[in-house]
C-alpha cells in the first residue's frame, strides 16, 4: 500500500497553491523603492576589438542615471571559475580573464560592451542606442577542431592558443593500448553532443539594492545557489565581506544548471547600486537570455569499445574536444572531466577505460552544466557504441550490455570512483517487462503497414550524483566545499522552520522536506515549514544542483533532527524523571520505555523555551540544532530506458511511439514528484535528441537566439500516457547517506537521449538503410532524410 | 498617454498607458497582479495568457490601449469565490501538473480557454492545444493528466487504453 503520509507518500505539494493563484514571488516580481533599470548593450559580433565607446550623446538623453563601460570595472575582480583542473602534463588549465563588461575585447556575441542605467527600462534601451561603440571586427573562431590548428586565431591574446586544458584520465596508456590490441572487435564511432540551451522558463533577473546607512548590500537573484553566489561575487569580484552582502533567491522559475553560476549581471546590479545610490534592476528578455545564459553540451567525440572473442567488454578509449565558449563559466572546467571522465565505465566492468578530453575556447557563449552536465555526454557515446557493437557482431544489444554489467557491489571503476549499490540487472528486467519486448515485433509489423519503419532502442545508464566528498572534490580541483547545512528550529509551541541550504527551484523541497522531519519526530507536516533561498536566513548552503538537495542537505536535515531528538529527550528525561536513555519517542510523544509515563511534543518543545523545570544545569535553553553534512561518496542512480520510434522514410520525421524508463534511486520520498523529476527529464532529453540545436554560422552568429529558431519540445513531442511508463519501483538504497536516497533530478535528461538516437537507427536497419550507422543529435526529418539518402 | 479603463477580475480599474505599453506591463507593473509572466519576447511560450473577453490572449501581444473597455481575467481571478482552488487549479495540484511554476499562469488560463469550447477533448486535442505553451519541467504529462482530469475524465482509464 502505498503510505499517506511521512517518507514515501506522494504528497501534494504546498508551494502549488500560491503558483496556481498567482501568488507566486519570482524576482521580477520584486521592485525596490526607487529602483532603476539597466540595459546592457551587448555585442553584435563574435570577436572583435574595441577600439572606442563614445557615450557623451546617450549620456545627456532623458531619463539617464549612469552609463557604465569596461573601465569602470578595472581594478574590480573578473567572474570566477570555481574548478581548476590540471592537465596530462600537471599544468594548471588556462584561465583568462572574464570582466564584468568587455576590456579591449568582445568575445562573443552577446557580451556586454556596456550597461545604461535608467529611470525606465525604455529610457536605458533608448539611449544605449546612441551610444557609439567602434569595434574592428576580428576573425571568430566556432569550430573547435579549427580553433586548435596551428596558427588559429585567439579568443585570448594574452594565452599560447585557443587550449583551456589537455586531460588524460583513467587507466594508463600502455595498458589501454594493450586491450585494444589484443581485442577480437573494436567499434569506433565519432559523434557530437549537440549544443544546448537550458531555457528554464523564467529568464534570469537581478535586482541589487544597497543601503548607505549600514553599507549593506542586497542582492534578488535567480539563483540555484544564493550561498555561492555571495561567496563568489562578495570573495572574487566586489570584495564585499559576506556580512555586508545579503544574496536573495526567492521562488526560481527553474534552473535546470544554468541558474547555478555567478553571473556578470549580478555583479553589475550589485556594483552600480552602490554607484548609482539606487536600486538596479535588470530583467532578461528571452533573446538575451540565448547570448548570455551558459549554454550546455557541446562534445564532439571519438569513441572507440573494445570487446574479445565472447562479447566481453576489454577496453573504452575516447576523445573529446569540450567547447568552453569565450571565457570559463562557474563551473564549466569540471564538467568534461570530472563529471563526464568518471561516468566512463558506465554500467559496465570494463576493465580498461581511458578518457581524453581537450577544452577550448570559441568565439561562442560560455558552456557549463546543464541538466545532468557531464553524464549525458558519457552515457550518449558509451551507449551509442555499445548499440554500433551489438549491430556489426550481429548480437542482441540488450544481451551484450546484460553480459557485461557490473554485479558485485561496492565496484572500483577504473575511472576513480567506487559505485556503492546497484542492480543492473532489475532495472533492465523492469524495463523488458513494461516495455513488452516481445510484442515489438508485432507493432514493427503494424508500423510497417502503414509504410513507417519502427525501430526499438535500449539504453543503460549511471549518474554520479549527491556531489561530493568535500576532500575528493578539494583534490580534483574544486574550489569549494560540497557539503551541505540544515538548521532545525523548533519554536515554543512545537512547529518548526528549517532553514536548508538547497534551493527549490521546482522540485518541491517545501513539501518533501517536511515529509521527512514530520516522520523522523512523529508530528504533523503542517507543522513543519522549509525556508531556503535567502543568505540571511539560513545558515550556510551550497543550493541544489547534480540531483543533490535530498541526497546532501537533506542527510543535513537529517543529522540536524537528531540532534533535536536527543536534546529533547534529555528535557523529557527531565519531565519524566527518568534517565533520557529510556525515552522513547514515537508518535511525537516521548514515553519512559515499558511504562505509560509520557510527555507530548509541545510540553518538551515549551519546556525548552519555559524551562521552569528544566535540567538547566546539563543543557542550555531553547530548541534549534544545526548540521553540515559532508557526504561520504557520491550517490549512483541507475537505470534502463527504451523507446520505440516510428520513422516516416518519405519526410524522415521521427515521432516516439513509446517510452519506458526503468530508474534506481534507492529510497524514494515523494513518488510523485520523483515521476515528475523523470517525465521533465526525458522531455529534455528527447528535445535534446529530436529538436533542440544551439547552432552557429561559421562566423560566430548565433542563428538561433529565439523561440522562433530554438526548437523547445512541445506538448505533443511527448508520447501519449498509454504508451509512456516511469518506472522507480527497482531500489538498492544509497548505502552511505541515511536517507538511502540517490537523486533523481537528472536521470531522464540522460537516460533518454541515446534511447531515442538507438532507435531511430534501428528503425532505419529494419528498412534496409545499413548504411545509416549514426546520426548526429538533434535527429532532425532533414538530417534522418539526408542519411536515408546517403547525402 | 492615453486612459484606459477596463474589467480585471471582476473590478474595474483605470490607469494611464503609453500606446506602446503592453497588456502585460500594464496588468504586472500597473496593477501589481504579478501572477501573469513573461517568458520569452516572440509570443511563444505562453507564460502571459490571459483572458480578454473571454478569449485566451498572448497578453505580451496586445497593448494596454486595445484591452480598453474589455473584460481581463488573469491567473489572480481563476480561484472560486470563496478562495478554494477552481476544478481546473486543484487538477494541476492533484496531478503534480507545475514544478516551478512560471509556465504554471498560462497553461491555466489556456486549459480553462480549451474546456470552454472542447469540454471532453481527446489527449491528442489536450496536446495540440497546448502548442502556444512552453513547460520545461513538466515533460507536459502531468499537465495533459490534469487538463483531462479537469474535464471529467477518468485519467488512469485513458492511460490504460
Amino acid at each position: 500500500m502505498p503510505k499517506d503520509h511521512g517518507i514515501g507518500a506522494s504528497h501534494k505539494r504546498r508551494e502549488d497553491v500560491r503558483f496556481l493563484t498567482g501568488a507566486g514571488n519570482y524576482t521580477d516580481d520584486i521592485n525596490v523603492h526607487g529602483q532603476a533599470y539597466v540595459h546592457f548593450l551587448r555585442s553584435d559580433m563574435a570577436h572583435g576589438k574595441i577600439n572606442s565607446i563614445d557615450t557623451s550623446e546617450a549620456e545627456g538623453m532623458p531619463g539617464v542615471v549612469r552609463i557604465f563601460t569596461g573601465a569602470d570595472f578595472e581594478g574590480v575582480g573578473g567572474l570566477p571559475c570555481g574548478w581548476q583542473v590540471t592537465d596530462k602534463n600537471g599544468d594548471p588549465m588556462k584561465e583568462p580573464a572574464h570582466p564584468v563588461l568587455a576590456q579591449g575585447k568582445v568575445r562573443h556575441v552577446g557580451d556586454p560592451i556596456a550597461a545604461v542605467v535608467a529611470d525606465s527600462l525604455e529610457q536605458a534601451r533608448t539611449a544605449a542606442e546612441a551610444i557609439v561603440v567602434d569595434i574592428e571586427e576580428l576573425p571568430a573562431v566556432v569550430d573547435m577542431a579549427k580553433a586548435l590548428e596551428a596558427g588559429a586565431t585567439k579568443v585570448h591574446d594574452d594565452l599560447d592558443d585557443n587550449l583551456c586544458y589537455d586531460w588524460q584520465f583513467g587507466t594508463d596508456t600502455e595498458t589501454t593500448d594493450a586491450a585494444f590490441k589484443n581485442a577480437a572487435h573494436v567499434t569506433t564511432l565519432e559523434l557530437v553532443n549537440n549544443r544546448l540551451v537550458a531555457n528554464p522558463m523564467e529568464p534570469r533577473v537581478a535586482v541589487g539594492d544597497y543601503s548607505r546607512a549600514n553599507d549593506e548590500h542586497t542582492l534578488y537573484t535567480t539563483s540555484q545557489n544564493p550561498h555561492v553566489i555571495r561567496l563568489l561575487m562578495g570573495a572574487f569580484v566586489l570584495g564585499i565581506p559576506e556580512h555586508k552582502l545579503r544574496v536573495v533567491a526567492p521562488d526560481v522559475g527553474g534552473g535546470f544548471g544554468t541558474k547555478i553560476f555567478h553571473y556578470a549581471e549580478e555583479a553589475f546590479c550589485t556594483f552600480a547600486a552602490k554607484a548609482c545610490n539606487r536600486p538596479v534592476k535588470w530583467t532578461s528578455t528571452r533573446s538575451e537570455a540565448f547570448m548570455s545564459d551558459a549554454h550546455g553540451r557541446d562534445h564532439v567525440t571519438k569513441i572507440e569499445l573494445a570487446l574479445d572473442a565472447d562479447n566481453n567488454f576489454v577496453g573504452v578509449r575516447t576523445d573529446t574536444l569540450a567547447n568552453m565558449g569565450a571565457y570559463l563559466s562557474t563551473f564549466s572546467s569540471s564538467v568534461p572531466t570530472w563529471l563526464h571522465g568518471t561516468l566512463m565505465a558506465g554500467n559496465y566492468k570494463t576493465p580498461a577505460v581511458q578518457v581524453n578530453v581537450k577544452a577550448v575556447f570559441t568565439n561562442t557563449v560560455p558552456v557549463d552544466a546543464y541538466r545532468g552536465a557531464g553524464r549525458p555526454e558519457a552515457t550518449f557515446q558509451l551507449e551509442r557504441v555499445i548499440d554500433k557493437a551489438a549491430r556489426e557482431l550481429g548480437v542482441d544489444p540488450i544481451a551484450l550490455r546484460r553480459q557485461n554489467f557490473i554485479t558485485q557491489f561496492p565496484y572500483a571503476t577504473p575511472v576513480a570512483v567506487e559505485y556503492d549499490t546497484g542492480d543492473y540487472e532489475a532495472t533492465m528486467a523492469k524495463m523488458e517487462e513494461l516495455m513488452d519486448i516481445p510484442g515489438f515485433a508485432a507493432r514493427r509489423a503494424e508500423s510497417e503497414k502503414n509504410g513507417k519503419l519502427r525501430g526499438l532502442g535500449v539504453n543503460c545508464f549511471i549518474e554520479a550524483c549527491g556531489i561530493a566528498p568535500s576532500n575528493l572534490v578539494g583534490q580534483l580541483g574544486a574550489r569549494a566545499g560540497l557539503y551541505d547545512a540544515a538548521t532545525v528550529r523548533v519554536n515554543a509551541t512545537g512547529s518548526i522552520s528549517v532553514m536548508v541550504g538547497a534551493h527549490s527551484h521546482g522540485q518541491g523541497h517545501e513539501t518533501v522536506f517536511p515529509q521527512v522531519v514530520a516522520e523522523m519526530l512523529g508530528i504533523d507536516e503542517s507543522m513543519v515549514d522549509i525556508v531556503h533561498g535567502d543568505t540571511s536566513k539560513i545558515p550556510f548552503g551550497m543550493g541544489t544542483y547534480g540531483s543533490r538537495s535530498l541526497a546532501v542537505c537533506g542527510s543535513a536535515m537529517v543529522r540536524a533532527t537528531e540532534k533535536i531528538i536527543n536534546k529533547a529527550k534529555k528535557i523529557a528525561g527531565h519531565l519524566l524523571e527518568a534517565s533520557d536513555s529510556d525515552i522513547e519517542l514515537k508518535d511525537g510523544q516521548f514515553t519512559v520505555a515499558g511504562t505509560d509515563k509520557s510527555v507530548a511534543w509541545g510540553d518538551v518543545t515549551l519546556a525548552a523555551y519555559v524551562p521552569h523545570n528544566y535540567p538547566l544545569e546539563d543543557i542550555e535553553p531553547g530548541l534549534e540544532e544545526t548540521a553540515f553534512y559532508d557526504p561520504a561518496n557520491f550517490t549512483y542512480p541507475a537505470g534502463a530506458y527504451a523507446c520505440e520510434v516510428e520513422v516516416d522514410p518519405d519526410t524522415g520525421k521521427v515521432t516516439i511511439e513509446k517510452f519506458v524508463s526503468a530508474d534506481d534511486f534507492g529510497n524514494v520520498v515523494n513518488p510523485m514528484i520523483v515521476e515528475g523529476q523523470v517525465h521533465g527529464g526525458i522531455a529534455q532529453g528527447i528535445g535534446q535528441a529530436l529538436l533542440e540545436n544551439c547552432a552557429y554560422d561559421e562566423n560566430g552568429q548565433l542563428l538561433s537566439a529565439s523561440y522562433m529558431d530554438y526548437a523547445m519540445p512541445r506538448a505533443d513531442d511527448i508520447p501519449h500516457m498509454s504508451n509512456y511508463v516511469v518506472d522507480h519501483s527497482c531500489q538498492t538504497p544509497c548505502t552511505h547517506n541515511p536517507l538511502g536516497v540517490k537523486g533523481c533530478g537528472e536521470a531522464g535528461a540522460i537516460g533518454s537521449p541515446p534511447t531515442v538516437v538507438n532507435a531511430v537507427i534501428d528503425a532505419l536497419h529494419s528498412g534496409g538503410h545499413t548504411h545509416v550507422n549514426h546520426i548526429d543529435m538533434p535527429v532532425s526529418p532533414s538530417r534522418v532524410w539526408a542519411a536515408i539518402n546517403g547525402q | 498617454m492615453t486612459k484606459v479603463t477596463m474589467t480585471v477580475n471582476g473590478k474595474t480599474v483605470s490607469g494611464e498607458v503609453k500606446g506602446n505599453t503592453l497588456l502585460t506591463e500594464f496588468l504586472r507593473e500597473d496593477l501589481r497582479l504579478t501572477g501573469t509572466h513573461v517568458g520569452c519576447d516572440t509570443s511563444q511560450c505562453g507564460a502571459c495568457v490571459v483572458h480578454v473577453n473571454g478569449e485566451a490572449v498572448k497578453s505580451c501581444t496586445m497593448f494596454a490601449a486595445e484591452a480598453d473597455g474589455a473584460e481581463v481575467k488573469t491567473i489572480e481571478g481563476m480561484a472560486n469565490a470563496d478562495g478554494s482552488l477552481s476544478v481546473i487549479q486543484q487538477a494541476f495540484q492533484d496531478y503534480h501538473g507545475l514544478q516551478c511554476g512560471f509556465c504554471t499562469p498560462g497553461m491555466v488560463m489556456s486549459a480553462a480557454a480549451l474546456l470552454k469550447d472542447n469540454p471532453k477533448p481527446t489527449e491528442a486535442e489536450v496536446r495540440d492545444y497546448l502548442e502556444g505553451n512552453i513547460c520545461r519541467c513538466t515533460g507536459y504529462h502531468n499537465i495533459v493528466r490534469a487538463i483531462m482530469a479537469a474535464s471529467g475524465q477518468d485519467v488512469p482509464a485513458v492511460a490504460a487504453e
